[in-house]
């Protein structure tokens, strides 16, 4: 199970968050203009990295807030927690080893 | 290769089973192969007794990064069955079904393929309707389907809670007959014993770190054992499959996530049949040795780590108790997790890719063991013939930007 750090109610059991995918994807500007396979990679195409993930939550059994975590897919270490709308922090070394 | 049978059984038991010859050879990769495929997992391997025995296809190495059936092949809970709504997976999974009814036959390996009956249960409104129309669609496919009363459930299956009373009610229950369950291991090791005496080269503790392409060719893959030169490459690594499929720079509509499963102590035989259920959520069987075996739903984070987490296993626990109450004083012996990767429509991708000479095999989710025989059997022939056979033919990855999805997120559910 993880420890979640929620930004506003601090750290909290996995079992009061819901997993809310791969952070960044942005509903695309002009969506007229796209193809199938853009749409397709909008819709469908995930980076699913073994490492380093950016991925969004919902605090829904708390504040009921969204926000981003960086986090190691293989060893679950969370090493940053940012809000909704901000850039992702830059890739290091110890987030890329999961330290 | 000594045939299998009971008169080899007795010859050796004359030597106190002392002079079994290996199973399978255990070669250094050559330079070149026709095909290498990804994966010495029971689909990789399976895939290369198909190309080696229906399409004449020998020259093949079946690369594994660790042992053989040590991925998910080995971490299942062996459910076996076919009745998948819509036509297309009930194409593939019903040729599937059909070829494990004759592997052990097929493949001289003993797979302990059981068709003790494979019960799904409504608890709800909702769940009797979709059990009904699935059961119909079933049928329609020529799949054996059937449904069951509360009435008729509790003298197939005694041990559950029939009871109206229980807080999550049995309404109703559909059957397939010819499901059941499976060795796993059992499986990976008849279709590598089987393949390798085609002639296929089965290397074990080699990792693929790379794949060379040449004008958008595939021309062979790095390993940690050297190089290998190939013009075919099959993926057959579920669960790493982005992982691999990065190295050709292919991006996927695939995600990987954690898929747990303990067993018991073992019990005298109270469970004669598979039970699941999508709405109290597990699903449970009883092992030859006795263990109850059971699994639930998928970890909603994305992971590659296998380890299970407390939380899935105390609510697996609490459906397990409120199906079977005799099991609140079972203690568990075993528990751990595979990773699977799951496709947005809850169904796989096998054929081929915008790389020449990739082809994918992934997106199994967690139907993958079930799908063995049937996955192998027409991957090998989308690799044989650089074009996928009819069953495949619907899973291809374009169906994503043509929207053509297979949506089996119903009879997927908790079980898979």
């Amino acid at each position: 199970m993880l420890l979640i750090p929620c930004p506003w109610c601090g750290d909290r059991d996995e079992t009061e968050f819901s997993c809310g995918g791969e952070a960044h994807i942005e509903r695309p500007a002009k969506p007229a203009g796209m193809s199938d396979d853009q749409w397709a990679d909008y819709l469908f195409l995930r980076s699913n990295p073994k490492g380093r993930h950016l991925e969004r939550w919902l605090h829904s059994q708390g504040c009921r807030r969204w926000f981003n975590v960086e986090r190691h897919t293989v060893s679950h270490h969370i090493t940053a927690v940012y809000e909704m709308g901000k850039k992702p922090p830059k890739a290091s070394k110890t987030s890329k080893a999961g330290k | 290769m000594t045939r299998y049978s009971i008169f080899s059984l007795l010859r050796n038991a004359a030597t106190y089973h002392q002079d079994w010859q290996r199973v399978w050879r255990a070669p250094e990769p050559r330079d070149s192969y026709d095909v290498v495929i990804i994966g010495g997992g029971g689909h990789g391997l399976a895939t290369a007794y198909y190309l080696a025995k229906n399409h004449g296809i020998t020259n093949v190495a079946v690369i594994e990064k660790g042992w053989l059936g040590g991925g998910n092949t080995g971490r299942n809970t062996t459910v076996v069955r076919s009745n998948y709504l819509w036509d297309e997976s009930a194409a593939i999974y019903e040729k599937s079904l059909k070829l494990w009814e004759g592997l052990s036959q097929d493949i001289n390996f003993n797979v302990m393929f059981s068709q003790r009956g494979v019960l799904n249960l409504a608890h709800n409104q909702h769940d009797l309707r979709e059990l009904s129309r699935r059961t119909n669609a079933n049928r329609l496919n020529g799949i054996d389907s059937e449904t069951l009363t509360p009435a008729q459930i509790k003298s197939f299956c005694p041990i559950l809670n029939t009871e109206p009373s229980a807080r999550y009610p049995i309404l109703g229950a559909s059957l397939q007959r010819r499901g059941g369950t499976a060795r796993h291991d059992a499986v990976a090791w008849g279709y590598a014993r089987a393949a390798d005496q085609y002639g296929v080269d089965i290397i074990q503790n080699c990792e693929v770190t790379g794949i060379r392409r040449k004008r958008g060719r595939v021309t062979g893959v790095e390993t940690s054992k050297g190089f290998i030169a190939t013009g075919k490459i099959a993926c057959a690594a579920a669960g790493h499959t982005s992982v691999v499929a990065d190295m050709v720079g292919l991006r996927l509509p695939i995600e990987s996530h954690a898929l747990q499963a303990l067993v018991s102590e073992p019990l005298k035989p109270v469970l004669d049949c598979v039970v699941m259920s999508g709405s109290v959520h597990v699903y449970i069987s009883q092992s030859d040795k006795g263990e109850l075996v059971m699994g639930a739903g998928l970890e909603p984070p994305i992971s590659y780590a296998q380890r299970s987490s407390l939380h899935t296993i105390e609510e697996m626990m609490a459906s397990v108790i409120e199906l079977i109450p005799i099991t609140s004083r079972l203690r568990m012996m075993r528990q751990w997790a595979g990773i699977v990767d799951t496709c947005p429509d809850a169904s796989p991708i096998i054929g081929k890719t915008p790389v020449e000479g990739f082809y994918i095999n992934c997106g199994w989710g967690t139907g993958g063991f079930k799908s063995t025989p049937g996955a192998g059997w027409a991957y090998a022939h989308t690799i044989a013939h650089d074009a996928p056979h009819e069953i495949n033919a619907p899973f291809t990855l374009e169906r994503f930007s043509t929207a053509a999805l297979i949506d089996e997120h119903g009879a997927a559910a908790v079980a898979h």
